[in-house]
């Protein structure tokens, strides 16, 4: 495992297998009368957020929290960002207050990679523009693994605005890492190029592709991100691509149903189908987070903060620093 | 493994250790109610359940045996590379109990310092007594052992290795003299400075090998 998680490419089956096995481990600390480890205690985590985030912001803070280290939250609003301070000094401020590990999520693809080459804290990355959102797939591996045995061989439709989803981006490398068949679904104009790369299976045509499937992972349609006409309306994209009851059916009775949210109801997904007790695993999702970066974080800072010469030593065998991975958006 | 190794107890010593410790638990408190038992991971979990089950059968009634995950509560966080976590489980409640940690060697205490810290986030026990197969000497913390096994006075540098058959295929306790480090392994139990020592080996402060070794002494106590 490298210093540093960046990238879903730089984790190995057996790094994905180690963070899975102690999110395990950790997340029946839920249960105990005190509801806090020891384990980071000392150790200072920033959530350094240039997006807006809900769930991932509050998930790093208490997963840090529930390890005692110490949590600074900071977001652009109401920073020095909005008086034009760039991410490097930003960094090199932050980096002067001695944080041990920065939680980034910014607007540019990118991002985090120049972070770490600036700072001497462990960087992870928690969303960069349309290209990664790692401890998101690490999340989804982790919610469907308590569901299958085995990762080997699982068929995995990932369905929607793929052209601007990182978190499709950090799937589709963790889950080929660990053996999983992977099919994108979507309409044309939201598939990256190049995207026959990736080693998935591309499809345009959601019903043909359901009945196959393990798991369907529905991605958010990312308006805010769109700068052009990808389809004529949102209501043909619903009836064309939506998660409806009767698509519900349609799947094998197996089958769960996955969101990284914040969800469009009525869009990628029908209220009744997000809401199904049986089949939808999304409010998981959401509590398994806590556990994955816990034990992330665990791996990341549980080892020697610093050796001679200042610089943080490599958690374990290391595999050289982050790669950018095929598929950058930018 | 270079180096020689001595047996200290073999499977037929092991089983009376726990029958000895059994009925010394019962003596001590007076039958088992409100006794429960905590195995530390790893070889620590299966000694606790051969306990509970030979407890079970002096006293005609089951005691229950829980699983303890130490290494978020360790010392050396930060001083080493994070250690390999197992799953914690304690299927009762704490609150009043008489809870007998189990181990299979106690060594410089930190485990133990550990445990004690992570019991505590579970309940607040009646009172928590320690069980042991062997105690190898060289105490770090001010603690000690309620129940023993086998005392077996060691040179830091020699390491104790507990095999059980239900993690190692077979029962019996050695002592390496000189042995070569081994893999990192979980249970290990760590002296300050030590290299990181094999799945069972417990081994000395301080000593990374080369030292010259100084006698042991006999092998009682």
């Amino acid at each position: 495992m490298n210093k540093h998680l960046l990238s879903a490419a730089d984790l190995s089956a057996a790094d994905i297998t180690r963070v899975l096995d102690t999110a395990a481990h950790l997340a029946s600390v839920t249960d105990r009368a005190i509801k806090k480890l020891p384990t980071l205690r000392g150790r200072t985590v920033c959530n350094l957020f240039f997006e807006d985030s809900t769930r991932t912001r509050i998930s790093f803070e208490l997963a840090a929290k529930r390890l005692s280290a110490d949590v600074i939250n900071f977001s652009a609003k109401g920073s020095s960002v909005s008086k034009g301070e760039c991410l490097k000094d930003t960094a090199i401020t932050l980096e002067a207050m001695g944080v041990d590990a920065i939680v980034i999520r910014h607007g540019a693809s990118g991002a985090p990679w120049r972070l770490a080459e600036w700072v001497d804290a462990v960087v992870v990355n928690a969303g960069d523009g349309t290209h990664e959102h790692p401890t998101q797939a690490l999340l989804d591996l982790y919610t469907m693994r308590q569901r299958f045995p085995s990762f080997d061989g699982l068929r995995v439709a990932i369905v929607g605005d793929v052209l601007h989803s990182r978190v499709a981006r950090s799937n589709v490398l963790a889950l080929t890492t660990m053996g999983a068949e992977v099919t994108l679904v979507a309409p044309p104009t939201l598939l990256p190029a190049r995207v026959e790369t990736w080693g998935v299976t591309v499809s345009y045509d959601l019903d043909a592709v359901l009945p196959k499937q393990d798991v369907v992972m529905l991605l958010r349609m990312q308006l805010e991100r769109q700068r052009a006409g990808f389809f004529p309306s949102l209501r043909e994209y619903a009836r064309l691509y939506g998660l409806d009851a009767r698509r519900l059916d349609a799947m094998a009775p197996h089958a769960i149903v996955m969101h990284p949210g914040p969800m469009n109801r009525g869009v990628e997904i029908a209220a009744d189908v997000a809401d199904s007790v049986e089949r939808s695993v999304i409010a998981s999702q959401v509590s398994n987070g806590i556990s994955v970066r816990m034990g992330l974080l665990y791996l990341l800072l549980g080892g020697p903060a610093v050796v001679e010469g200042g610089q943080r030593t490599e958690v374990l065998a290391a595999s050289g620093s982050g790669s950018r991975p095929e598929g950058s958006a930018r | 493994m270079s180096g020689s190794s001595v047996a200290v107890m073999d499977a037929a010593d092991l089983g009376r250790a726990i029958t000895r410790i059994a009925h010394e638990v019962v003596e001590r408190n007076k039958g088992t109610e409100d006794v429960v038992l905590v195995g530390i991971h790893t070889r620590g979990v299966p000694l606790a359940i051969r306990l509970a089950a030979r407890l079970g059968e002096i006293e005609g009634r089951p005691v229950p045996s829980g699983a303890l995950d130490v290494t978020m509560y360790r010392d050396d966080i930060g001083l080493r590379p994070p250690g390999a976590t197992h799953a914690t489980h304690l299927p009762f409640d704490l609150g009043g109990k008489v809870v007998v940690l189990v181990d299979d060697v106690l060594y410089t205490g930190r485990t133990i310092r550990a445990a004690l810290d992570a019991l505590v986030d579970f309940g607040r026990p009646r009172s928590i007594q320690l069980a042991v197969l062997v105690d190898r000497g060289h105490r770090e913390l001010p603690l000690r052992a309620d129940y023993v096994g086998k005392n077996v006075p060691t040179a830091a540098d020699e390491a104790v290795r507990v095999r059980l058959a239900e993690t190692d295929g077979a029962d019996g306790v050695v002592i390496a003299r000189g042995a070569s480090p081994g893999p990192p392994g979980p249970t290990a139990q760590r002296g300050p400075g030590a290299p990181p020592p094999g799945p069972t080996a417990h081994r000395g402060p301080g000593r990374p090998g080369g030292d010259p070794l100084p006698a042991r002494r006999g092998t009682r106590a």
